[in-house]
């Protein structure tokens, strides 16, 4: 079955989209409803954020378009000491996009909203001429669990924490595209375990990132010029996995431009670090997570090479294609 | 200018081998090249260019051994450089 | 003799200012990468050269791979790196988004399946690099023969480097050469012999590790104060002395020299390749694509491939060029002199 321009008329069809799709799958008592806007209960400080999710292809290894479209949303709450409670999606689907794909997308979304603990509570659909892409845009609510964190926070001798291995969502979508084989999986993830137990645990926690588009690099260049901040980081202390480091190698990419789905990095006070990065291990998907660098006084990103030299890291200018020379 | 890196051969099937680097599986032309299972080749663009010794690290070894002996020659105690 | 030692003694080093050229665009990010110059004295300095194809491909170049990207019923080919070279008005990159058909490849042999999957569309393939990917091409022509393919073209820059490096030597005041690591694999390290004895200069074969980088320095440090220069090769295990011979047969059965203009450094006699005349039927009018041209007012990078000044003296240098708005070529590629100084700056 195919979704072809009567789904987005209004009318039968779309309403048989809504419940055969989206209210089976998202269930929850205020999106059954069905009023035109939700209405929620929260606490009094929340965090609200919103991104819009296009990704070729829609389905990979460790993910698809509906998880990563949850992920990104519910990280990007957490990140500001949040905790994920209420999600939007809309759906902007071309015609020919496959409704058992469409099913799919919906049914990873349920599950990360749950593994997250949020209720996705509105929704919208359109159906757009074209060749069968689905794009999605979801809004998110926190509550706010713990105030002050913040990008313009980091302070001299604060020490840098990754939550795991760099490059893993870029190689995953890359090597399905270019038909390479291996087992590398996206780490599309939701982050909320990592952060609530670094919150719960009174962790000193001045600022978190989720590291997405443009890499760490380009995060850590965000911390240094908010926070007016020199960001010293060791190359020996990155967490990239050898096969992601073979497919960079030979694609001439640089896993500090890669982007990932499921990676933090928290700029904590001294004194925790060490027990945050033994929270982090503990968490889920923070196994792998390890203090790459420190906070000190001056300005710009600098990494200490595994060669023993040292050099600037900018941030991504443009796209990062594989390239031969 | 060339980006090229090592790969293992796991797999031949006519010109076109099936070469492992770091766990991930490439397709690589070998026409330019004697290669044959279990060689490493270097790999540029999706061709092998050259059948490689499987240890860099032998390589270093030799290179900073033979500093060594470009040393030797600076103080004229060792023998006459390649 | 252990890395740190070599790390230490080229760090003391106090002389006159020794000028070194890493000829790969690859070194030279290996270079960027590893943190070389930050071990290295101010008197030790490292010159990038012109091994970059997006460096010193001319834009007419591009322009006529845009071109053909908007024709009707064609499709352009390239790898990467060439996406976001401009041209004297768009770059790949910008042609796409203005309808151009482009996509980019890994390998060449790609573009055989897509030629043959869609015979109605007409491939032009962004041949460029030197002579690590020429016999690459040659590859390719020797299946589409077979396989007769008429509606795939090449768009050819490819470039050799020999004769780029004997004409860096006669104009130029160049210490020593790190000769590119896999172009050496198919030309092979003898080839650099008649150099190092005619300009009297050090030519060391080097491979992409910081190691095999600093190593071919202090091999070159070496020959300097000795004064004997020669060829070495640093790269054992996939450089031979006479290169790979089944690759170089290749390419010279389907190519022969021609004289090459070099983007920011000008026309150098037979530095070029072009296809020999019984397979010109696979060109896309290669030669129309190499205008001579100026470089834009301002740009210096004449100056900073020939390593005579370092980009940072380029009075456009971050200020009306930058990896944003490239004025020269050296700021577009993620390998030219000016790109990896701007990041690094």
């Amino acid at each position: 079955m195919h979704i072809d321009m009567s789904y987005g008329s209004g009318g039968k069809q779309t309403t048989s989209l809504i419940n055969e799709v989206f209210v089976k799958h998202f269930s929850n008592p205020v999106l059954q409803k069905m009023e035109d806007s939700a209405v929620l209960t929260v606490k009094e400080k929340i965090a609200f954020t919103t991104d819009s999710f296009v990704v070729t292809p829609m389905f990979f290894k460790g993910g698809d378009i509906g998880k990563v479209a949850v992920c990104g949303t519910v990280n990007d709450l957490l990140m500001m000491g949040a905790n994920p409670k209420y999600l939007t999606a809309g759906f902007i689907i071309e015609e020919g996009a496959s409704l058992t794909d469409l099913e799919h997308i919906a049914a990873s979304m349920a599950a990360a909203a749950k593994e997250a603990g949020a209720q996705i509570v509105a929704g919208d659909t359109k159906v757009i001429e074209g060749k069968g892409g689905i794009y999605i845009n979801t809004a998110g609510i926190g509550e706010i669990e713990r105030e002050g964190i913040s990008i313009s926070a980091c302070k001299e001798g604060d020490i840098i924490l990754l939550s795991g291995n760099l490059g893993e969502h870029h190689t995953a979508i890359m090597s399905h595209r270019m038909e390479i084989e291996n087992d590398i999986k996206s780490d599309c993830a939701p982050l909320k375990e990592i952060v609530m137990n670094l919150i719960m645990a009174g962790i000193d926690i001045h600022c978190m990132r989720d590291v997405t588009r443009g890499g760490l690099a380009t995060v850590l260049n965000e911390v240094s010029a908010s926070s007016s901040c020199k960001v010293e980081i060791e190359e020996r202390a990155l967490p990239v996995s050898p096969q992601v480091k073979g497919f960079c190698d030979i694609l001439g990419l640089d896993p500090l431009y890669m982007a990932n789905e499921g990676k933090l990095i928290a700029v904590v006070a001294q004194k925790d670090a060490k027990r945050a990065l033994q929270i982090m291990k503990e968490s889920r998907y923070g196994e792998n997570a390890a203090v790459i660098g420190t906070i000190q006084a001056g300005s710009k990103v600098v990494m200490t090479t595994a060669f023993g030299g040292s050099r600037v890291i900018d941030v991504l200018y443009g796209e990062g294609l594989p390239r031969i020379c | 200018m060339c980006v090229a890196i090592p790969g293992k051969i796991i797999e031949i099937h006519g010109d076109t081998a099936k070469a492992d680097i770091m766990g991930n599986i490439f397709e690589a032309n070998i026409s330019l090249v004697d290669a044959k299972l279990g060689d490493y080749i270097l790999i540029h663009a999706g061709f092998a260019i050259e059948v490689v010794q499987t240890e860099t690290a032998q390589e270093m070894i030799d290179i900073f051994a033979e500093l060594d002996e470009v040393i030797r020659n600076d103080t004229g105690a060792g023998k006459e450089g390649a | 003799m252990t890395l740190e030692q070599v790390k230490k003694e080229l760090k003391g080093y106090k002389g006159r200012t020794i000028k070194i050229m890493e000829v790969c665009g690859t070194h030279t990010a290996s270079i960027f990468k590893a943190g070389i110059r930050s071990i290295l004295p101010a008197e030790i300095r490292l010159i990038s050269g012109p091994g970059c194809p997006v460096c010193v491909t001319p834009s007419a170049y591009i322009d006529k791979l845009v071109e053909y990207s908007l024709k009707e019923n064609h499709q352009v080919l390239t790898f990467g790196d060439m996406m976001k070279v401009r041209g004297s008005e768009y770059s790949l990159t910008q042609a796409k988004a203005l309808g151009g058909q482009i996509s980019y490849l890994y390998s060449p042999l790609q573009s055989l399946a897509l030629a043959k999957q869609n015979p109605q569309t007409n491939y032009i393939f962004a041949a460029v690099g030197f002579e690590t990917t020429a016999p690459l091409y040659a590859i390719l022509l020797e299946e589409m023969e077979k396989e007769g393919i008429r509606n795939l073209k090449l768009l050819i820059a490819v470039k050799t480097i020999v004769p780029a490096l004997s004409y860096l030597c006669e104009k130029e005041e160049i210490d020593g050469f790190l000769c590119p690591g896999h172009v050496s694999v198919i030309i092979g390290s003898k080839i650099y012999e008649p150099l190092a004895k005619k300009y009297q200069k050090p030519f060391v074969v080097t491979g992409f590790e910081g190691e095999h980088i600093l190593a071919s320095i202090y091999e070159i440090m070496t020959q300097l104060s000795t004064e004997e220069y020669r060829v070495k090769n640093l790269y054992t295990s996939a450089v031979k002395e006479e290169g790979n011979e089944k690759a170089f047969g290749a390419i010279m059965k389907y190519f022969e020299p021609c004289d090459a203009y070099w983007r920011g450094i000008g026309t150098i006699p037979g530095s070029g390749l072009r296809l020999r005349e019984e397979f010109l039927k696979y060109d896309a009018g290669s030669e129309e694509a190499f205008a001579e041209e100026t470089l834009p007012k301002g740009c210096s990078c004449t100056d900073v491939i020939l390593g005579r000044i370092q980009p940072i003296e380029c009075p456009a240098f971050g200020k009306r060029c930058t990896p944003m708005d490239a004025l020269g070529p050296c700021m577009v590629s993620s390998e030219g002199a000016c790109g990896i100084w701007y990041k690094n700056r």
